[in-house]
């Protein structure tokens, strides 16, 4: 595992990059721990400071260092973005395993609900639930709602390839020696299935991400817990950009796109590598 | 009575063809009857093109798929109402099969030594050094060794090898009858004889009848001792296998025969007006 | 008719020296590479069909990926030329456009899997329009009426032009993608397994087109199957490949009653007959691994008849008989090594082995 991280670190550029640009905002969300400033404090340091070797990143005119609030954002952002991709991948692994496997009268009442979730209209539906819920609204109840509306395409996905799988004929060797029908998806199949799990992981992130920066600047989210979208709204509500307090913007906007562009390169590079053909032609086999 | 070791009475397959409400029907296998004696091994092949029924007769016995119509017994019990774990293993261990694509047959992300022990530990109750030994048992009928098959992937192998080691797997349960489906046509020209020669090793050695599903007559006339031609889902001629093919009466088995190319026909001409070779000498 | 098309002269339609192509590969460091096309020389003659026969991995799929310059990376052409009758030059140094408009017009394929060639969303009627129009440059009623005579000199219906691919049979779809490559009238097809997919009674049927369409254009085939069978009925001359290499090559019936090369005489000696019941020799061992070939003559691993200088040295392909060659010291004393192998000290030059020697 290690010799596979130094090959790919070493002979493709791509993962190169997403891993040292992700490494700065994970670094930057660990950094969170050592922060002198407890996150829900205000006025704690001078506001509408520039960017100084004391407060590196500026203040924000509540009076919080932009630089260890930010590490918070980040971590809560990050956070949120892989509790939502862990739950959807449950989900639609799930779904999409036994509904490919499976067949029937399971496919088909899996699949109606799957598109039920395909078609519904997320924003207005998370907007809505932001109206409904208002004051009881939670960063982890948020995070529960979007797994609940994000898992449904990879679903089909994982349907897909397992029904093509089920066909092939190692599957009936399989049968024919006694295996499980468990023991058959785990064994047999799980190793096609987990390179779309992974690849879906990092762009779910991305999505779930997204979303929530979005729902965040407009406020419909739970706007007191410090994240990369409820930093924007406070600068936006504080007239950051008149004021001519930037800084309030501009890094919360930065990181979250170096976010974006890590977690992608990432996602495109290991792609490349988990593909189970190119597996394949590595180990030796399937050339002509 | 009941001295078959599998019987097939009229047994007939359809499929719904077309939409939703099911417009149209196919006819895969149209009563089709045959029976395999349990004292007396033989190599039956069932002989037709694509679309004759013949591989879906073999998912039948395989009881991968119910006949619409009709009965399969193995051993005298209707192979569809085989239900539970317990009798699907039993039949299973009876029974086994052979694909037509041995670089399919495994999965080619997994090693293939854990099918051969994966299969002697369920139909054997073998573990560790006993697996080991019944897989090499298998091999070396097959003429392999488990050392020469251990932790290999299948890219591995060659297609005649790995088809070998689909067979032993085939072979660990101490099967009565093996279906297999085109064994050979995937497999190089230079291997496919001996493959085609082990069938007949195994009826004899190991007194196991093989159901042998082919397009191709000349090893069917090789190998089997008797033959069914099939023509969408019909048996249009039947009997000792070298009679059918030394004197073939069904004007359909008789444009089968006559459309099987051989060596012996250079010069002949018999793709089209001008002979070939006529440019010897260059 | 055929006259028109040999009017070039006698020479040889088709000339290969000394063809390298390997599939060379790097995989995060790992650099491997598969000598699958290793050093072939042939020659195909005008209005004549050349049979080239091999098993899987014997890089027959290569060698016509090659000979057509349709080989993309990993397969690179590492050495040698190939000139066709109806070029100036070598097809490695035809620039994109020139290749593109060569191919049909002189250069035909029959593949295997007519699917491949018919686009599945269009009638019949616009793959020709997609593949022979440009080609053929003529106003398209007049196109069109050509098509249709086409058509029925093949003994095709006129109706399957109004026909979608997925309408006709497997048959009849590869009887159109033979009339698709032979509209032109090219020099030169490449045939590759065409009738591999298809059943007995639908194969010699369109067999026997191949067969006509050839004697009606008067164009060169090359017909590559594993199926001895079909060449021994369809080919005037016949080539063999073994791990890479030509190891036989003669007149088709020279070749079935007296196969100089043991791997030749055990694909015929194991040919299953109907009404032949002699036991068949079995072949031990399976084709070598083309990443790591044996060292000397790549089939004495199997060979029953090697000898102490096959496991040493390659033999070199050596005509024996007026057209008939062979590469086996087993066969005659005149079969002489081969000049050692140029590139063999090549194995620490990686970074040098990635560069195709050709310069495309």
């Amino acid at each position: 595992m290690l010799a596979i991280l130094r090959d790919l670190l070493r002979y493709n550029r791509e993962f190169a990059a997403g891993t040292v640009l992700t490494a700065i905002v994970v670094g930057m969300a660990v950094l969170s721990a050592f922060s002198p400033y407890p996150p829900g404090d205000i006025y704690v340091v001078a506001p509408d400071l520039p960017p100084s070797w004391d407060h590196p990143f500026g203040t924000t005119s509540q009076g919080q260092d932009t630089f260890w609030l930010l590490t918070y954002a980040l971590r809560n952002t990050l956070l949120f973005g892989f509790s939502v991709a862990i739950l959807s991948r449950l989900i639609s692994l799930l779904v999409g395993m036994l509904s490919g496997y499976k067949g029937g009268a399971t496919d088909r009442v899996l699949m109606s609900i799957n598109d039920t979730f395909i078609v519904m209209p997320l924003f207005p539906l998370l907007v809505l639930f932001y109206f409904v819920m208002r004051d009881d609204m939670t960063w982890a109840l948020l995070a529960l709602v979007m797994a609940l509306l994000g898992w449904a395409y990879d679903a089909r996905l994982i349907r897909s390839v397992m029904m093509s799988l089920r066909t092939r004929e190692f599957t009936r060797t399989a049968v024919f020696s006694g295996m499980r029908t468990d023991q058959i998806v785990i064994r047999e199949h799980m190793p096609y299935v987990l390179p779309i799990v992974f690849s879906t992981t990092l762009n779910n992130i991305n999505w779930s991400i997204g979303l929530e920066v979005t729902l965040s600047v407009l406020g419909f989210t739970d706007i007191e817990t410090p994240t990369v979208g409820t930093m924007i709204f406070w600068a936006n509500q504080h007239s950051a950009l008149v004021f001519g307090t930037w800084w309030w913007v501009v890094f919360p906007t930065l990181l979250v796109t170096v976010t974006f562009i890590g977690l992608f390169l990432l996602a495109v590079s290991m792609n490349e590598y988990i593909d189970p053909r190119s597996r394949l032609s590595r180990m030796g086999g399937g050339v002509a | 009575m009941s001295a078959d070791l599998l019987s097939v009475e009229r047994v007939t397959k359809v499929y719904a063809r077309g939409g939703l409400f099911g417009r149209g029907a196919f006819r895969a296998v149209d009563g089709v009857s045959f029976a395999l004696d349990a004292d007396r091994p033989e190599i039956f092949a069932i002989v037709g093109e694509s679309g004759s029924g013949k591989t879906t007769l073999s998912r039948m016995i395989l009881n991968l798929v119910a006949p619409t119509a009709g009965a399969i017994r193995f051993r005298g019990q209707d192979v569809a109402h085989i239900r539970g774990g317990r009798a699907r293993s039993a039949f299973m261990g009876a029974v086994q099969p052979i694909f037509q694509n041995p670089f399919e047959a495994f999965n080619p992300l997994k090693r293939i030594d854990r099918y051969l022990l994966m299969t002697a530990r369920r139909f054997r109750g073998a573990r560790g050094q006993e697996a080991e030994r019944l897989a090499d048992d298998a091999l070396r009928k097959v003429g392999l060794s488990f050392a020469e098959v251990r932790g290999r992937f299948p890219h591995e192998l060659s297609g005649g090898q790995l088809q070998r080691v689909a067979i032993a797997r085939a072979l660990i349960p101490g099967p009565a009858l093996l279906v297999a489906d085109e064994p050979v046509s995937m497999v190089d020209a230079s291997l496919r004889m001996a493959i085609v020669s082990l069938f007949r090793a195994l009826r004899d050695d190991l007194r196991v009848s093989i159901i042998y599903i082919t397009h191709d007559l000349a090893t069917a006339y090789y190998i089997s001792d008797r033959i069914i031609i099939m023509q969408k889902g019909k048996v249009v001629e039947s009997g000792d296998a070298r009679a059918v093919l030394d004197n073939p009466q069904h004007p359909y088995s008789i444009l089968l025969k006559e459309s099987v190319l051989s060596p012996d026909t250079i010069g002949e001409g018999i793709l089209g007006k001008r002979p070939p070779a006529t440019v010897d000498a260059r | 008719m055929p006259a028109e098309a040999t009017g070039q002269g006698a020479g040889p339609v088709l000339t290969v020296r000394n063809l390298r192509a390997y599939y060379q590969m790097r995989y995060f460091g790992i650099f491997r590479e598969v000598r699958a096309v290793d050093d072939i020389s042939l020659e195909i003659g005008r209005n004549e069909i050349y049979g080239l026969a091999g098993e899987s991995s014997s890089g027959k799929t290569s060698f016509i990926k090659a000979i057509a310059a349709a080989n993309r990376p990993p397969l690179n052409i590492v050495g040698g030329s190939v000139r066709y009758s109806f070029l100036d030059r070598d097809i490695f140094r035809l620039d994109p456009q020139t290749l593109a408009a060569v191919r049909w017009k002189h250069l035909g394929y029959i593949m295997q899997g007519s699917m491949n060639v018919l686009n599945p969303v269009r009638r019949i009627r616009e793959s020709f329009v997609d593949f022979a129009f440009r080609h053929i440059g003529l106003p398209k009623a007049q196109f069109f009426a050509l098509v249709a005579a086409h058509l029925e000199r093949l003994h095709l219906p006129p109706d399957v032009l109004r026909a979608y691919p997925h309408e006709l049979s497997g048959g009849m779809r590869q009887r159109v993608t033979i009339a698709l490559a032979t509209i032109c009238r090219p020099e030169f097809i490449i045939a590759d397994e065409p009738t591999t997919a298809l059943d007995v009674v639908v194969q010699k049927g369109v067999l026997g087109m191949i067969r006509e369409a050839q004697q009606e254009i008067g164009s060169s085939i090359l017909f590559v199957t594993h199926d001895m069978a079909v060449h021994a009925n369809m080919a005037d001359r016949l080539g063999i490949m073994y791990a890479g290499r030509l190891v036989e090559e003669g007149p088709t019936r020279t070749i079935f009653a007296e196969p100089l090369h043991p791997y030749t005489a055990h694909l015929i000696q194991s040919l299953p007959r109907i009404g032949d019941l002699a036991p068949k020799k079995a072949l031990g061992g399976a084709p070598p691994n083309l990443a790591e070939p044996p060292p000397g003559c790549r089939f004495h691993p199997r060979c029953p008849l090697a000898m102490d200088i096959c496991r040493r040295e390659t033999p070199a392909l050596t005509t024996l008989a007026p057209g008939h060659r062979v590469a086996c010291f087993a066969a005659s004393p005149e079969v002489r090594p081969a000049p050692p192998d140029e590139d063999a000290g090549r194995a620490d030059g990686r970074e040098a082995a990635l560069q195709p020697a050709e310069g495309r």
